[in-house]
């Protein structure tokens, strides 16, 4: 479905030259969610970016659906960290999610529809005549995943979208998220750097190294599909994952060079 | 209702005492160049007639229209050029700087040559002047438009009339407002001062006519009825940016509230 393939990015200005993404190649397969997770500063939204098609790799290809992204791809939606600046505050919330449908030749009673069904479906039915900054935090964030699920995407991007809000909001959202994920089956990219969020979203985990980045590991969450805040947090598998999750990143952080090269794709236990 | 009334009161409170001052200090003189305040009011209602306001404050004001639109117009979709593009940016902004530092009045003679005398040079003049404030707030609005906003619109493929319509416009739209402002009230400076050009009618030619005839009160109720359009035009303004950047006033205090 999505393919990153030797990706590397460095960034030139004013005599510097930064390393950012040295050497990438993973894969996401349809329907997936995947988490991405390092340690910060790891390039991670420079990843992000690149595969969106924002920012152009200097070196190496990101593929959707076996097609090379050299911009953004019209499958394909993006969730930013800072939804205070990525919604538009001189539109109400309908607009806002509708906007996008307005490049796509949709009849006006099909964006009607979408944008109800989107907002339903992020429990704002009836925000739709309200300003995003007459909202919360969290629910500017459900507005923007309202706007990128209107959009009808293959694939969902979000840039550590829970970053700024507050830990029980951002339970609430974590929630929204892998509900919305077995509702609507879409292939989702996650980067956070939270590592429980990560092993309790995912599907599989990346784990990336420090800048300059590569994968340091990648890691199948054998959670059950039915996740809950309550138990699956306490449950020892959980504590196992985010405990091997947490030795890598301490890893990468130390620039320790992978030692286990994990073919299993499961790691061992504790 | 009593905070109406009290709103009500702190507006009129300055105009009102102002007017008394003036009244009382003014009360009896016999200086033929300052006379009572009660001389000009009792004056006022036979200068402005119907047939004046029709003769010389309606085609002022139709001058002003026309050259405070053209600017507008020219200024909005100049600045936008310019705010969008760093290279034409470099290009443009010394002789900006430049242009922006030549006083309008002083090009009242040259614009005489070009334009003649009629109606086009007066409407040329208010133009050349109230485009500065629109076309560099405009460019500095159109600079400063968010990043994160811009890359949401690249990532959802807004581009073209849909981009400038809906962000860059809208976000640029709190600088545009405020260069628009200041360009009206150099907007009615210069419809006067124009009128003072080689005018056949016209508040200020009427302004100028009076002062040369000697029928000081009636120039005094000229001045007074500049300062009223004025007025009602900062008024009218108002309105419109209130319903324009509604949003931007709610989101200032609902950033406020929570910093």
């Amino acid at each position: 479905m999505l393919d990153v393939r030797g990706l590397k990015k460095v960034y030139e200005g004013s005599g510097r030259r930064v390393e950012a993404v040295r050497d990438l190649t993973f894969t996401v397969e349809a329907g997936e969610l995947v988490c991405l997770v390092g340690p910060s500063g790891c390039g991670k939204t420079t990843l992000l970016k690149c595969m969106g098609g924002l920012l152009a790799p200097t070196a190496g290809d990101v593929l959707l659906e076996g097609r090379r992204v050299t911009g953004p791809p019209p499958g394909m939606a993006f969730v930013f960290q800072e939804y205070g600046r990525s919604l538009f505050p001189w539109m109400r919330v309908g607009e806002n999610v509708e906007l996008p449908l307005k490049q796509k030749n949709l009849s006006r009673s099909r964006r009607r529809e979408l944008v109800a069904d989107a907002l339903r479906s992020v429990g704002l039915a009836d925000a739709a005549g309200a300003y995003p900054w007459q909202l919360s935090g969290g629910m500017q964030q459900r507005v923007a995943i309202a706007r990128a699920l209107a959009y009808e995407p293959r694939v969902l991007l979000m840039d550590e979208p829970f970053a700024a809000v507050d830990a029980q909001t951002r339970a609430d959202l974590e929630d929204l998220v892998r509900g919305l994920w077995r509702e609507r089956g879409i292939t989702i990219l996650f980067v956070t750097h939270d590592i429980d969020e990560a092993v309790y979203l995912g599907e599989r985990v990346v784990v990336l190294s420090a800048s300059p980045t590569v994968v340091q590991e990648q890691l199948k969450v054998d959670l059950p599909d039915e996740r809950d805040q309550l138990h699956t947090r306490v449950a020892p598998r959980f504590a196992e994952l985010r405990t091997h999750v947490y030795e890598q990143i301490q890893a990468a952080k130390r620039g320790t060079p992978v030692v286990t090269v994990t073919k299993s794709d499961t790691p061992p236990l504790h | 209702m009593r905070r109406l009334l009290l709103r009500t009161v702190f507006v009129l409170a300055l105009p009102v005492l102002l007017l008394l001052a003036w009244w009382f200090a003014s009360d009896g003189s016999t200086d033929v160049y300052w006379p009572p305040l009660r001389t000009i009011l009792k004056t006022f209602p036979d200068v402005w007639t119907a047939d004046r306001l029709r003769t010389d404050v309606f085609p002022s004001v139709l001058r002003l229209a026309a050259g405070y639109a053209l600017a507008a117009a020219v200024g909005v979709g100049l600045g936008t050029l310019i705010g969008s593009s760093r290279r034409v940016r470099a290009v443009c902004e010394p002789v900006l700087e430049f242009l922006r530092a030549v006083p309008p009045p002083v090009l009242v003679p040259v614009i005489m040559l070009f334009a003649g005398i009629g109606d086009t040079m007066k409407i040329v003049v208010i133009a050349s002047g109230c485009v500065w404030p629109v076309l560099l707030n405009t460019v500095e609005g159109v600079r400063a438009v968010d990043s994160v906003m811009l890359e949401t619109a690249r990532s959802y493929g807004i581009t073209g009339v849909t981009r400038l319509r809906h962000l860059v416009l809208r976000s640029a739209s709190p600088q545009i407002f405020a260069g628009l402002r200041q360009a009206l009230s150099i907007g009615i400076i210069l419809m006067v001062i124009s009128e003072m050009f080689a005018a056949s009618d016209g508040i200020g030619f009427t302004v100028v006519q009076f002062q040369r005839s000697f029928a000081i009160p009636d120039m005094w109720t000229g001045i007074l009825v500049l300062g009223l359009l004025g007025f009602l035009l900062s008024v009218v303004f108002q309105l419109v940016e209130r319903r324009v950047l509604g949003w931007y006033h709610g989101l200032r205090a609902s950033t406020r509230r929570t910093p």
